[in-house]
């Protein structure tokens, strides 16, 4: 890679070890994907969980606080493994809550403001068109990219603390603009109406794309998705196919620039298709908790949320995670204590597959799990769970009927 | 004989062990149980076998960040995966393996899980960015 003044200084440790450590990173990976320089970056968001980092993780971060490293640019993190204020709801042993809590001291130290949102797109800053990024959760990535037109790869953990400190990324992939024309175009006839509606059919499009490099130009729909539609969309098409940039057709900044009209149709994606998905997620209806998570919630669906739990009495336990941004919000309108008057929780600053979801299993007798995420649907199994696809509604009356 | 076989990117230290082979995708967080060294997701091609140890032979990255993290953990408790062999990655892969240390080699000329015999022994030289079969399956 080439390297500017400031850079070369950088790897020679002359901005302290923790930016050397970093920028040595970032260049065996800009080597390995061919990265001819860096490119700045105005922000960082780092997935900064506890199960993801283990011991090993916190610990260098440890290391890298106590060498004196230092963010150079606005560095923020996705959600934490719990939520400190109710992490009995879980089950949570105090191990993990000391984990979390070294965790969090650790990164603070480093200069990162502990957001714990996997929603920064909605609750913190949106990215503009145009805009070089270093973010670490698939679903704030494929946002970032594919609505507002801004350019980040997937960084991961140990990549978004390097970009942080570095306030750089290598420039490869989806910063470049040749990586982000459409390279197979997908022709639609079903219209989503619910969210999980819209996350089955970006599963569905993310199977078919298949890999990081693909980048789906979708055409077909006749009403324009809000943003929480177009959050499950992409989340559970980053989860199914590692998908990290899409285009619509008439509806996303860049795809009218793409060229993905000079592409053969690849695949045609009908009601049958999307009803395939969510039927794989459909073994039996015994439920043993009801989850809305993966993305976190926002204003809006925590809003629908409470509605629906008006006059009910929960017989199975219903979790509801959101940001640390929205939960006073939901608070201060009265949305948290109507979900919880029927027996709900609403949990801030955790996101429920990112929770240590194997622990809170074991320790609470939960296997068949509903949601409306077709993003924790797809990401439970290897958890041991039996993941229930579907709809808000559904799931909410299977949380006082015990069955969906 | 050895056959040999070349790739396109590389990274990390030379290995040699016994392959792992699935046309199937990999994720730490989505498929494995991390305790106890095996594939947990009851849908994948390796699901119950232990990846300890193996050089893991795999199509594609699957979706997910936390495997730039995992690899690295699951490192520090020496149950890992010696080597990760893919037809194509995501930067997560990358990124982890680079953190982790963990051996790895990407994209061949046609699919590497075809070519490479289940179990079989192979050695893989990244300054060179070869994978090698020394051995048939046992």
């Amino acid at each position: 890679m080439k390297l500017n003044d400031l850079e070369r200084a950088m790897l020679a440790g002359e901005l302290g070890p923790a930016v050397k450590e970093a920028i040595e990173h970032q260049v065996k990976v800009g080597d390995f994907f061919g990265a001819e320089d860096f490119v700045p970056v105005t922000q960082a968001h780092i997935m900064a969980d506890t199960e993801s980092l283990g011991e090993a993780g916190v610990a260098w971060v440890e290391r890298l606080a106590r060498s004196g490293g230092r963010v150079r640019v606005p560095t923020i993190t996705d959600p934490r493994g719990t939520d400190f204020a109710r992490f009995g709801v879980l089950k949570h042993p105090q191990w993990i809550v000391e984990l979390e809590r070294r965790a969090v001291k650790a990164f603070t130290g480093l200069g990162v403001l502990m957001t714990d949102t996997c929603i920064n797109y909605q609750t913190i800053q949106a990215p503009a068109r145009g805009e070089s990024v270093a973010f670490g959760d698939t679903g704030v990535v494929i946002y970032a990219n594919s609505v507002c037109g801004a350019r980040s790869n997937y960084e991961g953990g140990p990549a978004a603390v390097a970009a942080g400190l570095t306030g750089r990324a290598p420039r490869y992939g989806f910063h470049l603009a040749s990586h982000r024309r459409a390279t197979l175009r997908i022709v639609v006839s079903f219209q989503p109406r619910t969210l999980n509606d819209w996350g089955a059919l970006g599963g569905v499009v993310g199977r078919l794309a298949g890999n990081y490099w693909a980048v789906p130009y979708v055409e077909g729909f006749t009403e324009v998705p809000g943003s929480d539609a177009l959050k499950h969309f992409g989340a559970a098409m980053a989860s199914f196919g590692s998908i990290a940039l899409y285009h619509l057709a008439g509806i996303t900044p860049e795809a009218e620039d793409c060229g993905g009209t000079a592409l053969p149709v690849a695949h045609r994606i009908g009601e049958a298709d999307v009803k395939a998905l969510q039927s794989a997620y459909a073994d039996g209806n015994d439920v043993d908790v009801v989850v809305f998570s993966a993305p976190q919630l926002s204003l809006y669906e925590l809003q629908k949320l409470a509605g629906l739990c008006n006059g009910r009495r929960f017989v199975k336990p219903l979790l509801a995670m959101t940001s640390p941004q929205v939960k006073p919000d939901a608070d201060r309108f009265g949305l948290t204590q109507r979900i919880e008057d029927a027996g709900g929780h609403v949990l801030s600053g955790m996101c429920f597959y990112q929770s240590y979801a194997r622990e809170i299993a074991e320790a609470n007798g939960w296997k068949r799990l509903a949601t409306n995420s077709a993003k924790l649907v797809n990401i439970l199994g290897g958890y041991g769970y039996v993941p229930l696809l579907a709809s808000m509604e559904r799931c909410v009356a299977a949380a006082e009927s015990g069955h969906l | 004989m050895t056959t040999l076989f070349r790739a396109r990117q590389a990274l990390g230290r030379p290995v040699r062990g016994e392959a792992l082979v699935a046309h199937d995708g990999f994720s730490a967080r989505y498929d494995l149980d991390r305790i106890r060294g095996t594939f947990s997701r009851p849908a994948h091609k390796l699901a119950g076998q232990s990846y300890n140890g193996r050089i893991l032979v795999l199509d594609t990255a699957k979706g997910g960040v936390a495997t730039s993290w995992m690899l690295h953990e699951m490192a520090s408790r020496g149950i890992v995966p010696l080597a990760l062999v893919l037809n194509s990655v995501n930067p997560i892969l990358v990124q982890g393996a680079a953190f982790g240390n963990v051996t790895m080699l990407v994209g061949f000329d046609g699919d590497i899980t075809a070519q490479v015999p289940h179990g079989a022994t192979v050695e893989i030289d990244p300054a060179a960015r070869t994978l090698a079969i020394t051995a048939a399956p046992r």
